[in-house]
């Protein structure tokens, strides 16, 4: 599939899921529908003409014209601070994409699959996660989402039923858990990995998204342990 | 018809000459890899071109070190949108690599350590467009950002640029490499947004 121009596309709704981050939802009537795991691009355009683009994760998944993204707010940034405070149901964009071949869950795949999600590396991790659970794969599933805080974590409410329904989730805190909660708080060592990820014998595939200082650390403990790196796909964002 | 996004633009960057269209300035240094970091240490690398009939010349680390060096301060551009001015990296020039090798063949496949793969026209790293660097901004290049050494190819997209990498093979057609064929552009020219397919 080529990939298209830049397509018009709507907001349609803006839902707060932390307090440094939002959920979009955007109707782009030429959307060709994208697969699990995928990525787009955003133009905003300045009544001026000045342009900005930046590429964002997309957190739905299969055909239709609705496409969710969930944007965390970067400090300093000038494209997200507009998106998680300013943007409203009403205003235009243009999105291009589905973006990406490799960083995607193959719904017909029947081997287990580790989710690894540092913040909002959760994104495209939902995305495969919602495909997973509404498809009733037989894929066993488990997913590692890592955040600083209960209140830091994205889609928290959809991801506790995940976890009920069609997948094996294990939190980690690294600054603050919950009340109440018995398990250890910092960040993920290649114990914690080990522990709450498939053994190596089960040939998982995993993908790892979030922080690169994260995602380096979680990518280096899976092949200490014995897993084949061809099977770890990753994806980072943030700097060295 | 324009679309315009209401509200938006009070918070946007100063332009700069520099910046392809489409991309940004950002003043850290951004990761694009698709799996896991590879470690390889300098005593078990090597780098080789491998030509058309099969020949390879291929260089150890200590080899490799002893081939006269250069210093390049460049501009780079990540299809993912960042742009990053005025790094500075140590090298070898490819110019000084294929002077060592017969080749009438026009295409490379670049292949790195951790089985990564990138296609770029021969035309493309001859003339002092393309090194092999080792060094960035004074220190050893990081694991993550390709070390040991990696392409650096800045006049192309980053994905270019492979890390980890281990060797060159002539093809006498353009074969897609691994982003390639995984939704990104086979040229990769920033200055005409070659960005997917």
């Amino acid at each position: 599939m080529r990939t298209s121009g830049w397509l018009p596309a709507t907001i349609t709704a803006v839902v707060a899921t932390t307090p440094h981050a939002r959920v979009l939802t955007l109707d782009v009537p030429a959307w060709p529908g994208n697969a699990p795991g995928q990525h787009l691009d955003v133009r905003l355009t300045a009544e001026d003409g000045y342009q900005a683009e930046r590429s964002y994760s997309i957190a739905s998944w299969g055909p239709g014209t609705a496409v969710e993204l969930a944007v965390d707010e970067v400090p300093d940034g000038e494209v997200s601070p507009y998106l998680v405070r300013d943007a409203q149901p009403g205003d235009m964009v243009e999105v291009k994409g589905p973006l990406g071949a490799y960083f995607v869950w193959d719904a017909a795949d029947t081997a287990p699959v580790q989710l690894v999600a540092g913040g909002s590396g959760i994104v495209p991790l939902l995305a495969m996660a919602r495909a997973h659970d509404v498809l009733g794969s037989v894929a066993p599933f488990r997913m590692l989402y890592s955040v600083r805080s209960p209140e830091d974590a994205m889609y928290r409410a959809e991801i506790e039923a995940l976890g009920r329904r069609s997948l094996e989730l294990t939190w980690v805190y690294t600054r603050r858990a919950p009340d109440g909660w018995g398990g250890t708080v910092g960040r993920l060592t290649p114990a914690r990995v080990a522990e709450a990820t498939w053994p190596p014998e089960r040939r998982p595939l995993t993908f790892a998204c979030g922080p690169t200082s994260f995602v380096e650390a979680v990518a280096s403990a899976l092949v200490a342990a014995g897993h084949d790196p061809a099977r770890v796909r990753t994806e980072r964002f943030g700097g060295t | 018809m324009a679309v315009f996004t209401r509200g938006f633009g009070s918070r946007r960057r100063e332009s700069d000459p520099r910046v392809p269209p489409g991309q940004y300035v950002t003043e850290d240094f951004p990761v694009l890899s698709a799996g896991p970091t590879p470690r390889i240490p300098t005593e078990d690398w090597t780098f080789g071109i491998r030509t058309e009939d099969g020949a390879v010349r291929s260089w150890t680390w200590d080899e490799f070190m002893a081939l006269p060096i250069e210093t390049v301060e460049t501009d780079i551009h990540c299809v993912t949108r960042w742009s990053k001015l005025g790094t500075t990296w140590r090298g070898v020039s490819l110019d000084t690599l294929f002077a060592q090798v017969e080749t009438s063949a026009e295409h490379v496949m670049a292949h790195s350590y951790g089985g990564y793969t990138t296609n770029i026209p021969l035309d493309d790293l001859l003339d002092g467009r393309a090194w092999v660097a080792f060094e960035f901004e004074g220190e050893p290049l990081a694991p993550e950002h390709g070390g040991p050494a990696r392409l650096l190819v800045p006049h192309l997209y980053f994905w270019k640029s492979a890390k980890w990498v281990r060797g060159l093979v002539m093809h006498e057609q353009e074969d897609p490499g691994f982003w390639e064929q995984n939704g990104y552009h086979i040229h990769g020219d920033p200055w005409t947004e070659e960005r997917y397919w």
